[in-house]
């Protein structure tokens, strides 16, 4: 088990170093200049000659590159060609804000989703079925701002009952969260129906019946174990996604996440922010599918079993 | 009749799909008394597994429905039990043991833990201590040492898997057992022994079992009784004796014994019984073998025919009216 974990963190750092040289052979290859972005178009070429030297961007390619990475692994990221600030700074100030978020929406999702999906299985083509399934469909097919603005205009402007915008406090949270929820609680839903469906015609759950098993138990204990491994896929994969950073939400609830620090770092051609963004958001994403694959280890012993092989 | 443990009267059932309601069994009467081990046999679609599904009351929900008839255990009429009283009498006084070992067991589940499920749900005032053991000495009986019970499923072989299975099914002493094909997924040297293991544990508990097979060899060497069962119907009843060695029997008996294939015999092929099982959708008018039986008059396509009963061996062809009469 630990020498597969080794393995996955060896092929993690093999992920990285692929990532950021891809992404620092865009932010080279795109139109734009850094040195022009922050001297307006008025600067003369005297001066943007200048800043560039500053800025080391008359360097070579990969000599900058080569910088990027010695700086890197010292834990200097570098600074923010706009803001002047240290880059990892920057992020790590940002980072609560989009953890905070991706949690309370993953939690949501879960903690209805998941029984939502078990009762629709259990009852399948009952009312209450049908009922989830139309609202998963809705909830799948409601573009993310959609749903924000319509909770913002009911619970904001209508009920005034929760903060439209701003990271104030944590009731701030309560809507981005729920709107960021919808999209993966119908993707749970689903999944959770159709795999517990496939579950409880397993002959496994006919063996727990004749023991004499009550019906709570069999689906809970015998079903449900065995239908995990692929929401818990869903729900690792969805949440290393939001740690990302989820620029309409926060732009919509005007809150300070990744999302929208990427978002203008790569408009203003700000490569050290983009670079070290984006390599904070790959290690989290990695490590969020890590913890995703020991999980299942502990869910299905046949898994672990194929970790102890290699 | 007073001895009897297991009695099924005129039972039907149908499952119901889209498209047709499938007649799975037209009436089928059996009994099983105390100690006894009564085999069923015949084609896959006949309806044996349906039978034993019946019994446990575990037919598949919404789609198989019970349409009349009755089932007796121990005297009281399992189909009109609740959900709740049917719980108690699962795994406690008949238990059941499914054909395919392979997927009986739930793979996330130590195998310990599932043979302790039954004893904690049927015996909760015993020590977990006693529980325990009571497992331990479970597994040893089936032939697998105590010490593999932290195991799971996928570390044991088709047959351990079997064994285990079998330890669950007995764990509470039930009486009745119920078998549905408990060899038929097994290598041949693993099914001679696991039917040697069930059978010395059947005497040793006391337990009578329903044994459902399409191995003719297997009844011959384990059952009191068979029961033939073709289109859900039992076409030809009695006891072993009467069916191996009797010298009267349904067509449809004869063709199974014919599609044997005999050692000693010369005969350069076999003898298979020619068409197919009706379809359960639409089975034919009359005697529901017809359609394939070489002795087939007139009056069969048209007139079912009745259970000829003599000495307590039933056959239902009209060949056996003279006889009878």
């Amino acid at each position: 088990m630990s020498k597969y974990i080794l393995k996955r963190l060896g092929m993690m750092v093999l992920v990285v170093l692929g990532i950021s040289l891809i992404v620092f052979t865009i932010m080279n290859l795109t139109p734009g200049n850094a040195a022009q972005m922050i001297l307006g178009q008025s600067a003369s070429p005297e001066q943007v000659a200048k800043l560039e030297a500053e800025l080391g961007l008359d360097q070579p390619f990969f000599v900058r590159y080569f910088n990027f990475w010695k700086g890197a692994v010292q834990g200097d990221f570098g600074k923010s060609y706009q803001t002047s600030l240290p880059v990892f700074e920057e992020i790590l100030t940002r980072f609560p804000t989009t953890l905070k978020l991706a949690t309370a929406a993953m939690f949501i999702a879960t903690l209805i989703g998941v029984p939502v999906g078990v009762i629709s299985a259990v009852r399948q083509y009952s009312l209450v079925d049908g009922v989830s399934m139309v609202t998963a469909m809705l909830f799948a097919s409601i573009p993310s701002f959609v749903m924000g603005l319509l909770l913002q205009l009911e619970f904001a402007l209508n009920l005034r009952v929760l903060p439209a915008t701003g990271a104030a406090s944590w009731q701030s949270y309560i809507l981005p969260a729920v709107t960021l929820s919808t999209a993966t609680m119908a993707t749970l839903i689903r999944m959770t129906r159709s795999t517990m469906l496939e579950a409880i015609r397993q002959d496994y759950v006919r063996t727990a019946r004749a023991k004499g098993a009550a019906e709570r138990s069999v689906v809970l204990n015998h079903a449900l174990r065995n239908a995990l491994l692929p929401i818990v896929t869903v729900i690792g994969v969805d949440f290393g996604y939001l740690l990302g950073g989820t620029v309409v939400i926060e732009s919509v609830f005007s809150l300070p996440g990744l999302g929208t620090l990427l978002i203008t770092a790569i408009r203003m051609k700000d490569t050290p922010v983009v670079m070290a963004a984006v390599m904070f958001v790959t290690i989290a994403y990695s490590l969020v599918n890590l913890l995703v694959d020991i999980i299942y280890a502990f869910i299905d012993p046949r898994v672990k079993s194929q970790y102890a092989k290699g | 009749m007073s001895e009897a443990l297991l009695e099924i009267k005129d039972l039907v059932v149908e499952y119901h799909t889209d498209e047709d309601d499938v007649h799975a069994l037209n009436g089928i009467t059996l009994s099983l008394d105390k100690g006894e081990t009564l085999g069923l046999v015949g084609e896959t679609g006949a309806g044996k597994t349906t039978t034993a599904l019946s019994i446990m009351r575990l037919l598949p929900k919404r789609i198989g429905e019970v349409k009349g008839g009755e089932i007796r255990f121990e005297g009281q009429d399992l189909l009109a039990r609740t959900e709740a009283e049917m719980r108690l009498i699962r795994g406690e006084s008949i238990s059941m043991i499914f054909q395919d070992p392979m997927t009986s067991l739930n793979p996330v589940i130590r195998v310990g833990d599932q043979i302790l499920e039954a004893l904690k749900l049927h015996r909760p005032d015993m020590s977990r201590a006693e529980q325990a053991k009571k497992v331990d000495e479970m597994l040893e009986m089936v032939g697998i040492p105590a010490a593999r019970k932290r195991e799971y499923p996928h570390q044991f072989s088709g047959g351990m898997k079997q064994r285990v299975v079998i330890a669950i099914a007995l764990a509470l002493e039930p009486r009745l057992l119920i078998a549905d094909e408990p060899t038929t997924a097994l290598d041949v040297t693993i099914q001679a022994q696991v039917l040697q293991m069930m059978n010395d544990l059947k005497t040793k508990l006391d337990t009578s079992m329903l044994l459902i097979t399409h191995d003719l060899g297997v009844v011959s060497q384990t059952c009191d009784k068979v029961a033939v069962m073709y289109a859900g119907e039992v076409v030809e009843y009695g006891r072993a004796e009467d069916i191996f060695l009797g010298s009267r029997h349904h067509p449809y008996t004869e063709g199974l014994f014919g599609s044997l294939p005999g050692l000693n015999a010369s005969a350069k092929r076999l003898s298979p019984i020619d068409g197919l099982m009706p379809d359960p959708t639409a089975l034919p008018e009359g005697c529901r073998f017809h359609p394939r039986c070489p002795h087939c008059t007139e009056r069969c396509r048209a007139e079912a025919p009745a259970q000829y009963l003599r000495n307590g061996h039933m056959i239902r062809c009209h060949r056996m009216e003279e006889e009878v009469r």
